[in-house]
């Protein structure tokens, strides 16, 4: 099994399948630790992770903060709208000031693409992407994968279809990834003007038409509607995305009888999927939730839980 | 070339095991309460075998599981070589049971100190007792074996390799390599 030689999490376009099967692995024994009656071990003792998060999320910080607390690190955790960027300071700035607190890693989210790669090149800090922009969500992927592969098994050859907005979706990026590392087979799926130019370059196939995107997949994968990254009109109403796009229960029967519904959250009901299928027995869409503490502890573990360089 | 001396062959082991088993049912009157827990990676399988011999001979089923003791170590952050941590497979309650710890080699305790910290997460034993195959010395924790196979001198440069069939694919046999 490969050993973890990444400094830093930042994206998912260097990181070799080994790697990902080592986080994997990893996350397997934290899935276990999580269900017990003690949810804490002492791999992270005295070290210090500190969640910067410039982008509003429940999920995905409340996912770090635990995971990081299962492991007995200390947390902090930075809102950008309490913070002093309020008053003008620079993220660099603001970074180097916490990491003169002796802080271990840093968590970052941000609404622009390529701050956590800005913070990893100006600090010696840690740094884990928790989503930056329309580039990279890489511990999403990760337990994303982590589920497929829990409930499939190998990944090889196996159909993935992604559907929503492909163009300001982080998730979706970072998931090609990780999915084509992975050997599986992926196709995106959703209306022309939310398709990036030059995806079909990463490997996977493209369609605007639903019926062919789901056939015979086996993950089936919707995304939300990004309204807030949304400034031009993108579509001509949502009433005619949700007739074109949206997952239903009657376009599922197109996937294989036991595809996995999968969303990262938070859902638009009705929008991208409908709710007797995001609630249906297909669905895995809270075991994401419950996968993405055991993934995130693997991440901070293979990262923090060593030597320091 | 590092020198190598054979310690115990597979005949040994088999003894080894079978008194431990016999003393393990000896010292608890029998094997009501009690459960084996084996440390990975060799301690898994001299704990299946334990099972087997003690539920020989008493015919009665003993629970057994496994322990990673990875997240416990007090040096993770001195090594630069990360041990990859696998999962811990206990699927009964560890309170009120009488716990024997199963590892192949005894030899600093720090191990052992590790595996106590974790059963402690997972329940509270009346009783958590030690056998392990080999006991090499060199203690630098108040640890102690209450189950020994065979106690071996060494140096502390010299390593022991053991063994099992389970996992290294060839008979059992136990080795005292000289220091490098």
């Amino acid at each position: 099994m490969a050993e973890w030689t990444q400094k830093h999490l930042l994206d998912l376009d260097d990181v070799t399948r080994e790697e990902i099967e080592l986080v994997i692995e990893t996350a397997r024994s934290f899935k276990e630790v999580s269900s017990r009656e003690v949810k804490k071990v002492p791999a992270l003792r005295g070290k210090t992770v500190a969640l910067l998060f410039f982008e509003p999320s429940t999920r995905t910080r409340v996912s770090f903060e635990l995971a990081a607390k299962r492991l007995s690190a200390d947390t902090l955790s930075i809102a950008a709208n309490v913070s002093s960027m309020t008053k003008g300071e620079t993220v660099l700035d603001m970074a180097l000031n916490i990491e003169a607190m002796n802080v271990d890693a840093m968590v970052v989210r941000h609404q622009a693409s390529g701050v956590p790669q800005i913070l990893a090149q100006g600090t010696n800090t840690v740094i884990v992407n928790a989503g930056d922009g329309c580039r990279a969500h890489p511990t999403q992927a990760l337990l994303d994968v982590f589920t497929m592969v829990d409930k499939l098994g190998s990944l090889d050859g196996k159909k993935v279809t992604i559907v929503g907005d492909i163009l300001h979706s982080r998730v979706a990026r970072s998931n090609i990834s990780a999915l084509t590392t992975m050997g599986a087979h992926v196709t995106v799926c959703g209306p022309g003007t939310l398709m990036p130019a030059g995806i079909a370059q990463m490997g996977v196939d493209v369609t605007t038409n639903i019926e062919r995107a789901l056939d015979g997949a086996d993950v089936v994968m919707g995304l939300r509607m990004q309204k807030e990254r949304q400034q031009e009109l993108f579509l001509p109403s949502i009433t005619e995305y949700v007739r074109e796009f949206c997952i239903t229960s009657e376009r599922l029967k197109k996937a294989r009888p036991n595809a996995l519904v999968m969303h990262p959250g938070p859902m638009n009901r009705g929008v991208e999927i409908a709710a007797d299928v995001a609630d249906g027995v297909q669905s895995v869409i809270l075991e994401q939730v419950t996968n993405g503490i055991a993934v995130r502890m693997a991440v901070l573990y293979l990262l923090l839980g060593r030597k320091a360089d | 070339m590092t020198q190598l001396s054979k310690i115990m062959d597979s005949d040994q082991v088999r003894r080894a095991v079978t008194r431990i088993a016999h003393e393990i049912i000896e010292r608890n009157k029998g094997v009501e309460d009690v459960c084996l827990v084996g440390i990975r990676t060799r301690g898994v399988f001299l704990a299946q075998r334990l099972k087997v011999a003690i539920e020989g001979i008493e015919q009665t089923e003993i629970p057994c599981g496994i322990l990673d003791i990875n997240l416990y170590r007090d040096d993770l952050t001195l090594i630069s070589h990360q041990p990859q941590v696998k999962e811990t497979l206990i699927d009964f309650d560890i309170t009120d049971k009488i716990v024997v710890l199963v590892d192949d080699v005894l030899f600093t305790g720090r191990t052992i100190r590790a595996a106590l910290d974790a059963l402690v997460d997972l329940g509270r034993p009346s009783c958590i007792q030690l056998a392990v195959l080999l006991d090499r010395g060199h203690r630098e924790l108040p640890i102690r074996a209450d189950f020994v196979g065979k106690n071996i001198p060494t140096s502390r440069t010299q390593d022991v390799r053991v063994k099992l069939l389970e996992i290294d694919g060839v008979n059992d046999e136990v080795f005292l390599e000289e220091g490098h």
